[in-house]
């Protein structure tokens, strides 16, 4: 299975480096998305200090949502995922695999992004492990849900629309949580991450369950 | 109901979905509200501190009761679909989805207003209950938009039967993460039916609200239900029409060959 994951994870990531959609297009929005927000805000310094974590997940939300918009689209041209089906490959591996390659992208657009509210937000970051880990679980629970939801709209007109209004509500707590262990990391607010990083863990490990119990059935089905 | 899916000639097409079930649960639900609206603005006492404002518990809280209870009957549809492929079950999941975002929009509403009088805010975004469900309303928002999606069916049932599962799952991660979040500012009393402090004829009126409110949805969800069963055959029958027309179009057209070459 886990061969099988590997395998798929890495046709996606070469899919995305061949195109080079990710550092072409998803990056330069992510920063754009952090300099919006930073004249919506009026650049008031105080402001942008209480504000940096919730905007920086903010975009990595919405970053993840384009991600997984391509990573769903690959899969229904040219009837790939029948393809995928016939090959024999186990449709939680495929999952896996698929959700691997959101998370890798999403955590290079992160990289970029912290490097984005130190520069533009003045942000100074006093946890870097706290920080590091945070956006690892959060990420791999916003993959996880993203390619499990994308699947579903899979095949549908409406997908471009319906996948946020899938999305977003349910990665609620990921917002919640990474915003308030981010709080912590950068020192803005005193408040225990940890502890929003151990129900952040939880989320992650329901929706990994969740995707690797359901995405079969939609695969096959859908 | 179970005449409804015997056999369908039962229900008559000048009496639409109602059934002499209905028809008295409907009664009772009716002459219930009547009842109950003596009850709350009349018998029921004001409250010390809440005076008048109090009476919104008699709407809201058997509504946020109930929006949780059609949603917890959309999780078990949801897993019954996607578990024994339950055709009855799928049915249920869908109307009662339906059912729970009206009480769960009308919780925020009741919600909202009540709080106005009381907090002097419409939103408070402190209050656990309230994100809570409104989260959920979105989830659930999202539920009936793939139901709506066109295509078949069966494959949109699946659809959201897995949503049903994503947010009967998730719930708990977003209710405690909500209440982490809040725990700084909250203005939602403690439960006040646990705590014993409403008691009398208030506790009677909530309680028999709730009855009633009960009774109502029930009313709704057997009519949705038979709605949406009659549409599954309607569409299922034209498609054994058209069948049964293009063969016998077919073997008229056989028969005419067979007499030509004769």
């Amino acid at each position: 299975m886990l061969t099988d994951a590997r395998l798929v994870a890495a046709k996606d990531l070469r899919i995305e480096l061949r195109s080079r959609v990710t550092v072409s297009q998803v990056v330069p929005f992510a920063g754009l998305v952090l300099v919006l927000f930073g004249f919506a805000l009026d650049a008031n310094r105080p402001t942008l200090d209480l504000a940096t974590s919730g905007l920086f997940w903010v975009t990595v939300l919405f970053v993840a949502i384009m991600a997984v918009q391509r990573s769903t689209a690959v899969e229904t041209t040219d009837g790939a995922r029948r393809a995928l089906l016939l090959a024999g490959v186990e449709p939680g591996a495929v999952f896996i695999g698929k959700a691997v390659a959101v998370a890798v992208q999403l955590l290079t657009v992160e990289v970029v992004l912290v490097g984005g509210i130190v520069v533009f937000y003045g942000a100074s970051i006093e946890e870097p492990f706290l920080l590091a880990s945070t956006c690892l679980v959060a990420t791999i629970g916003i993959a996880a849900t993203g390619t499990l939801l994308g699947a579903l709209v899979a095949g549908v007109r409406a997908r471009e629309t319906v996948l946020p209004i899938l999305m977003l509500p349910v990665l609620a707590p990921v917002l919640l949580g990474a915003t308030r262990a981010f709080d912590d990391a950068l020192g803005s607010v005193a408040v225990n991450g940890w502890s929003w990083l151990a129900m952040l863990t939880g989320f992650t490990a329901i929706n990994i369950a969740l995707g690797v119990l359901a995405y079969g059935v939609l695969l096959e089905e859908t | 109901m179970t005449k409804l899916m015997t056999d369908d000639t039962i229900i008559d097409r000048q009496r639409g979905t109602g059934s002499r079930t209905t028809f008295w649960l409907g009664v009772v639900g009716l002459v219930g509200a009547i009842a109950l609206v003596f009850l709350g603005f009349f018998v029921a006492p004001p409250d010390d501190f809440q005076k008048d404002a109090v009476r919104m518990i008699f709407i809201h809280v058997p509504m946020a009761i109930l929006t949780y209870v059609a949603f917890s009957l959309t999780a078990i549809g949801s897993v019954a679909w996607l578990w024994k492929r339950s055709i009855w079950w799928d049915t249920v999941a869908h109307g009662a989805a339906e059912v729970g975002v009206m009480f769960s929009g009308l919780t925020l509403f009741t919600g909202s207003i009540w709080g106005r009088i009381t907090w002097g805010t419409y939103w408070d975004w402190g209050d656990v209950r309230l994100v809570t469900t409104l989260i959920l309303f979105l989830i659930m928002v999202g539920y009936l938009a793939v139901r709506s999606f066109d295509g078949d069916e069966a494959v949109n049932a699946t659809r959201a039967a897995v949503i049903g599962l994503i947010g009967a799952a998730n719930m708990p991660v977003v209710n405690r993460s909500v209440t982490w979040w809040s725990s700084r500012r909250t203005l939602h009393q403690k439960s006040s039916l646990v705590n014993g402090k409403i008691e009398g004829l208030t506790l009677f009126t909530l309680m028999f609200a709730l009855v009633v409110f009960s009774i109502i949805m029930l009313w709704m969800l057997i009519h949705r239900f038979r709605i949406s069963w009659l549409e599954r055959q309607v569409s299922e029958g034209d498609l054994s029409e058209a069948l049964t027309a293009r063969r016998a179009e077919a073997r008229a057209g056989m028969d005419r060959e067979t007499e030509e070459n004769k």
